[in-house]
């Protein structure tokens, strides 16, 4: 398991393996944001959060249909399924090593892109607290969109519309949780909301990934 | 172990294409599939190898001893040769790639991205994956496409060795690998398609 992680983290990090790419997505959309909204400091600090969250959501959708797709073509993983390993722990160390290369860059640089949109100072903290705790979540339910996709060419579309719906509760209480930090109010109903849809997400969807993936094989 | 399939009916996308297989592997033997192309080999294959269900029948010893290589090699093109392999042994809780880069002369090739093979390397490499894999039961289909001569002999040395050291072979070939192999021909267990019960001939 821990060989299949550092495997997974060689590709994405190799020539083609697709990591930067979230990150430069969430840069552009950031950067760009203050040009087409305006530069009114006030107007930008107050959607900062909500831009910053849905950034980060979009940033991990974009990499979703490599997750499993390349390991379907080249054959792989069949032989993952056939080896001594339960595909539930395949599924799950694939989405931890999708959130160490597309979330946790994600939440390092989300404090940086904070500042070219004003986002007020109280705000960083909770910012980061937030993704720390929602983008795991996001990659346990793009692993299972990726499940349920695997076998289909051009994959990509019917995956972004499965997941969507999925990750809403996610960015609801993430950006809530950003939201309320920037305005300096309470936190605690919205961060417990979203550990809890983050805890339920880890300890449930792995199950339901790796049944999906066993009918996708045959 | 001995890997024991009985009356076995298998289907590809909902429709049978072989009912009643029997068939005995014991170690140290090794079994020839032949068959039209459709016939359901590969079908055959990757139910023994746990991949999809059967229809009905039993397959008794194929828990965790099944080696499977079907057409795709599963090789990371960015990932070096031995990189690829080191990554298999682990997974299958094996140690020392060393024997099974010898087995197909891959050591010249070791350090070199897998992207970067030909095909026919890339197949030696997804062959070599066998031994590091420990399993007593090879189940192989196709295995010498894009092979040469040379590699092909090379395949039939790694499997006798196999062979000789308690393990089984099931393999899906239409070329002579040399091998003392028993043949069997999956046509006669064609599935026969059953005539639809509410077939409606006003309909046409």
């Amino acid at each position: 398991m821990i060989a299949l992680l550092l495997r997974d983290l060689k590709l994405a990090f190799r020539a083609g393996g697709g990591f930067g790419l979230g990150l430069a997505f969430f840069l552009i959309l950031t950067v760009l944001v203050p040009f087409s909204v305006g530069p009114q400091s006030s107007l930008l600090s107050s959607i900062a959060p909500g831009v910053l969250w849905l950034g980060a959501l979009l940033a991990c959708l974009l990499s979703l249909d490599r997750l499993l797709a390349l390991d379907w073509e080249d054959g792989s993983l069949d032989l993952l399924a056939t080896a001594p390993v339960p595909l539930e722990s395949v599924v799950t160390i694939k989405a931890l090593a999708h959130w160490l290369t597309t979330g946790l860059p994600l939440v390092l640089v989300a404090p940086l892109l904070g500042v070219l949109l004003n986002l007020p100072v109280a705000g960083f903290f909770w910012l980061v607290i937030s993704l720390l705790l929602g983008t795991p979540a996001l990659s346990v339910i793009g692993t299972f969109g990726a499940a349920l996709t695997v076998g289909l060419k051009r994959g990509g579309l019917l995956l972004s519309l499965l997941v969507l719906p999925l990750y809403v509760p996610t960015l609801i209480f993430g950006a809530e949780v950003a939201r309320r930090g920037a305005a300096g109010m309470e936190t605690t109903t919205p961060l417990l909301m979203l550990a809890g849809i983050t805890a339920a997400v880890i300890a449930l969807l792995p199950f339901a990934s790796a049944a999906v993936l066993r009918v996708n094989l045959r | 172990m001995t890997l024991t399939v009985t009356d076995l009916t298998i289907a590809r996308g909902g429709i049978p294409v072989l009912q009643g297989v029997n068939l005995v592997l014991r170690p140290g033997a090794a079994l020839v599939l032949r068959g039209s192309n459709g016939i359901g080999k590969t079908t055959l294959l990757r139910t023994l190898a746990g991949l999809q269900p059967p229809v009905c029948g039993t397959i008794r010893g194929a828990d965790e001893t099944i080696a499977y290589a079907g057409h795709f090699d599963g090789i990371k093109p960015t990932l070096t040769v031995s990189e690829n392999l080191t990554f298999w042994a682990s997974v299958f809780g094996a140690n020392g790639i060393q024997p099974a880069l010898d087995a197909f002369d891959l050591q010249q090739l070791a350090m070199r991205p897998a992207g970067s093979l030909s095909a026919g390397q890339k197949r030696r490499l997804a062959l070599s994956r066998l031994l590091v894999t420990g399993r007593p039961i090879w189940v192989l289909d196709e295995p010498t496409v894009s092979l040469d001569v040379a590699a092909v002999s090379m395949f039939a040395a790694a499997v006798r060795a196999h062979l000789a050291g308690g393990g089984s072979a099931l393999i899906a070939t239409h070329i002579d690998l040399g091998l003392s192999a028993e043949v069997l021909d999956l046509g006669r267990f064609r599935a026969k398609t059953r005539p639809v019960a509410d077939f409606d001939g006003d309909f046409l």
